[in-house]
């Protein structure tokens, strides 16, 4: 169990404040029309008449005095759906009706909470035991201040939505004992117990985005709608190409735009300062800069000569079993394929960008970051602050995908405020955004499988890449222990451009390497394909250590839910399945792709997922995750193309950079398992699968294996 | 700078920029509307779609010019109350995950609905063509739009 700071801090629970209200309805009355629909929407999202008054019971939960309830959403939400499903896990504990719930992001809070990062699909995974603690401890104190209140034992009382029994068949509200129940004990958290499954009324169940009517009706709940007194807007002049560094730059043209106020470099990028965004723009294009070369301006066929280099190259392994010089040495057949994939930008649909307020007297942070603390630490370093001065608060996000990790973009913000002396909101144009990127690095894998007697006897993956995927926990994933000789190596090389964490890291193009290849392997070796994966599963049972990450059974089950609901393998005529089972993110996951050749054309029609993140704690947004991710995989491995001439990237916009759209995506049909186990997260893990699928769906509508991405240039298909 | 007239969800504004200034920035910046999102600037993504006259158009790349003497219509004032039945069938379907495109996605929708009450499926697909959703929720989309077009 993680630890917990939230139970047993007790500093928290003390803190009880009184927060005016004022008996406002919270947002506005979107479903009192007298439209037809208007019931079934009212049901889905009611209504919430706010309190008077608050109490603060601790960092995640206030009740009000009418019993309404407001959760703090301790991590940064992305679109994952985290500001919804982590609450709702305090709610369940807690015992009050989703219904009374109102949810609110807390701020970078490092003495309140734990990991407040949206990162690695873990914010559900790591919070789970906080957070149901957290519920579980408010719940034990509101009864006891009733029982209190009553004079009776507090085991004879329960409670249910909000409201407090004792054995006489008397009730009393939440918020009628919340302020009593604030100045109790805190129990301590082995003494709260917790519920068992099938007790959930919460989990379990779809409830709507926290933010839905927001979201809707156009309300500021971005980063980029940040609007505070007397603020400036900015943008940045960056090097046009990776590692060139400024040598001068004239200012007339940008200085003499309206609106336009300050121009000063920084390093070796230039801030315009406006009262409008578009007066910022349109001063950073009339600067006249000019720009060193690097000794080594990199282009993509550098990076692919220097990558098929290192792919032969002689490196130390990162994980090295059995003996698989020997299997290799003694095989049948041994069969090699090199499979390769350019840089990818994010994309993200909000482009970058922060706010800051530096004073002396304090630093404010506000904007869309996926990792606040990382961003407060490093402003405290580039303004020579203490870390204490530094406020951060988050903001929805247009997206992350990994993007938001970085916060280049707030320290940007943050040096560009401390200079200009002003309020300002950093904010990147799409063309900044593509091409100031932290990429998805180009990839290349070279597999070999070692064949004895129709089997596959050693296997031997090399990693060629700028950064390194293959590191940490990712060699021990499948085919770790299911092959008995197994070797992986990583070979990287130097490289100026930057690149970072993209959905699903590490494995969003070497499970369509490895999925791809295992698909051929069984062709070539005349075995089914399913049962050629079941019978590595089982072998990797003799071989289990405490490092190994994926679960044989688990892997199997999510293979076998997918074979079953999709028919793989019994597919009508005309219909050609492709599979790919993959684990990552600590969740399996299993996709069979169905392509169809249309008008002539083979297209991508249907994917079938079968999931095993243990308990599915919002089955509506869950299952949206699941299609997010497939579509996303699909759309960057068909379509995904990024190179660079010269350092310059290829691509600065949509016009230049083809995304998947309305029309391509294919139907999508998901399944999750059933076993109640402790949940995983769901941003990321049916991404890595999907690109294997369509391709072995693609092969056998076409006869042609894929080895590149994007797909688009190797084969004619449609989404 | 010169003086502009416009009326925006109903309202008459007088505002003062630059001839060359996209309506967008306008109701972001200038009229502090911000429902209507910035995403490339050059009328690809279709996150920053509005209504002019009723007709779906890309307000990153009309120059405020274009909108004198015309009723635009964003977001903010798309139904009085967010019942229009697009935005109540959003809510069905829980249909965003960031959100971020869903404003510009509900305002090509809610033109098309306006122009052909029961469009078919690759009539809604070829319309929202136009509008990025980098978390994939295109499938969403199409139901949602499909059940506010049995409604309407």
């Amino acid at each position: 169990m993680s630890k917990n700071k939230n139970t047993i801090d007790r500093r928290s629970f003390l803190k009880v404040s009184t927060a005016a209200g004022g008996g406002m309805v919270l947002g506005f009355s979107i479903f009192m029309s007298g439209c037809k629909n208007d019931e079934v929407v009212k049901q889905l999202i009611p209504e919430i008449i706010m309190p008077d008054n608050w109490v603060t019971m601790s960092g995640f939960i206030k009740v009000g005095d009418n019993g309404v309830v407001t959760i703090m959403s301790p991590n940064p939400e992305i679109g994952q759906n985290v500001k919804t499903s982590m609450p709702m896990i305090i709610a369940e504990e807690l015992d009050v009706d989703w219904d009374n719930v109102v949810v609110e992001q807390a701020p970078l809070d490092t003495e309140k909470y734990e990991r407040q990062v949206a990162g690695g699909s873990q914010s559900i995974r790591h919070g789970w035991d906080a957070l149901r603690q957290a519920g579980a401890t408010t719940k034990a104190m509101l009864i006891t201040a009733a029982a209190t209140q009553w004079g009776v034992d507090a085991s004879t009382c329960t409670a249910s939505k909000g409201v407090i029994s004792n054995a006489n068949g008397e009730t009393l509200g939440y918020g009628e004992v919340a302020s009593a129940a604030a100045l109790l004990e805190v129990p301590d958290p082995k003494d709260v117990k917790l519920k068992e499954a099938k007790e959930y009324k919460i989990i379990g169940e779809s409830k709507r985005n926290v933010d839905l009517k927001g979201i809707i009706t156009g309300q500021p709940l971005f980063g980029i709608d940040t609007r505070e007194e007397g603020m400036q807007f900015a943008s940045v002049l960056r090097p046009p190409a990776f590692g060139q560094k400024l040598i001068s730059f004239n200012d007339d043209g940008a200085k003499a735009v309206n609106g336009v106020s300050q121009v000063f470099q920084f390093g070796d990028k230039i801030a315009i300062i406006a009262n409008s965004t578009w007066a910022a723009m349109k001063g950073k294009k009339e600067i006249i800069a000019k720009w060193e070369a690097p000794e080594l301006a990199e282009s993509t066929a550098y990076h692919d000569k220097t990558m098929m280099a290192l792919l032969d190259s002689k490196v130390e392994p990162v994980r090295n079993n059995g003996d698989v010089s020997k299997a290799f040495a003694e095989a049948d057949e041994v069969i090699e394929r090199t499979y390769e994939s350019p840089f990818l930008p994010h994309n993200c649909l909000e482009p970058m960008n922060f706010f800051a307020h530096v004073t002396e007297e304090k630093v404010y942070l506000k904007g869309p970051v996926q990792t606040p603390q990382w961003q407060q630490g490093r402003v405290a370093e580039i303004l020579k602050r203490d870390p204490k001065d530094i406020e951060v608060h988050m903001t929805r996000m247009g997206g992350g995908f990994g993007r938001r990790l970085y916060g280049d973009f707030g320290d940007e913000a943050a040096e560009i405020s401390s200079i200009a002396k002003v309020p300002i909101q950093l904010q990147f144009s799409r063309e900044d955004d593509m091409t100031a990127g932290t990429y998805r690095v180009a990839l290349k894998y070279k597999i070999r499988a070692a064949v004895k007697e129709g089997k596959i006897s050693g296997y031997h993956i090399t990693e060629a890449a700028s950064n390194s995927n293959m590191y940490g926990l990712i060699p021990n994933f499948f085919p770790a222990y299911a092959i008995d000789n197994y070797r992986v190596d990583n070979a990287k090389f130097e490289s100026n451009i930057t690149t970072g964490a993209w959905r699903a890291p590490y494995t969003n193009f070497l499970a369509f390497a490895e999925q791809s290849f295992f698909d051929e392997v069984a062709e070539i070796l005349n075995v089914d394909p399913v049962k050629m994966r079941l019978g590595l599963y089982e072998n990797a049972k003799k071989n289990k250590d405490d490092n190994m990450q994926w679960d044989p059974d688990r892997m199997a089950g999510v293979l076998m839910l997918a074979v079953n609901k999709s028919n793989y393998g019994k597919a009508k005529d005309g219909v050609y399945q492709g599979l790919s089972v993959y684990y990552s993110h600590n969740t399996h996951v299993a996709e069979v792709a169905d392509v169809e050749v249309i008008n002539g054309t083979p297209t991508v029609t249907k994917v079938t997922c079968a999931v095993d993140c243990g308990i599915v704690i919002n089955p509506i947004a869950a299952t949206n995750q699941i299609e997010g991710g497939i579509i996303d995989g699909i759309g960057h491995a068909m379509y995904g193309d990024f190179s660079f001439v010269n350092g310059k990237p290829s691509a600065d916009n949509f016009n230049k950079y083809r995304m998947i759209r309305s029309g391509e995506a294919p139907k999508i049909d998901v399944h999750f398992v059933e076993n109640g186990l402790s949940p995983t997260g769901l941003g990321e893990p049916s991404l890595p699968p999907a690109g294997g699928a369509v391709a072995n769906a693609l092969y056998k509508a076409t006869g042609k294996r894929i080895y590149k991405q994007p797909f688009v240039k190797e084969v004619e298909v449609l989404g | 700078m010169a003086q502009f007239n416009i009326n925006v969800n109903g309202v008459d504004h007088s505002v003062d920029v630059d001839d060359d200034t996209p309506i967008l920035w306008v109701l972001r910046d200038t009229l502090n509307l911000v429902g209507t999102k910035y995403g490339c600037g050059i009328a690809q993504c279709g996150a920053c779609t509005i209504h002019i006259d009723g007709a779906a158009a890309r307000s990153c790349s009309l120059p405020i010019g274009a909108a004198s003497g015309k009723k635009i219509t964003t977001i903010e004032g798309l139904s009085e109350d967010g019942t229009h039945p697009l935005q109540q069938a959003w809510i069905e379907h829980d249909v965003p995950q960031c959100g971020y495109c869903q404003a510009g996605q509900i305002m090509t929708a809610a033109a098309l609905l306006a122009e052909n009450a029961n469009p078919s499926e690759s009539e809604i697909e070829d319309t929202m063509h136009g509008n990025l959703c980098r978390c994939g929720t295109y499938n969403r989309i199409k139901a949602a739009v499909k059940t506010a077009a049995s409604r309407t």
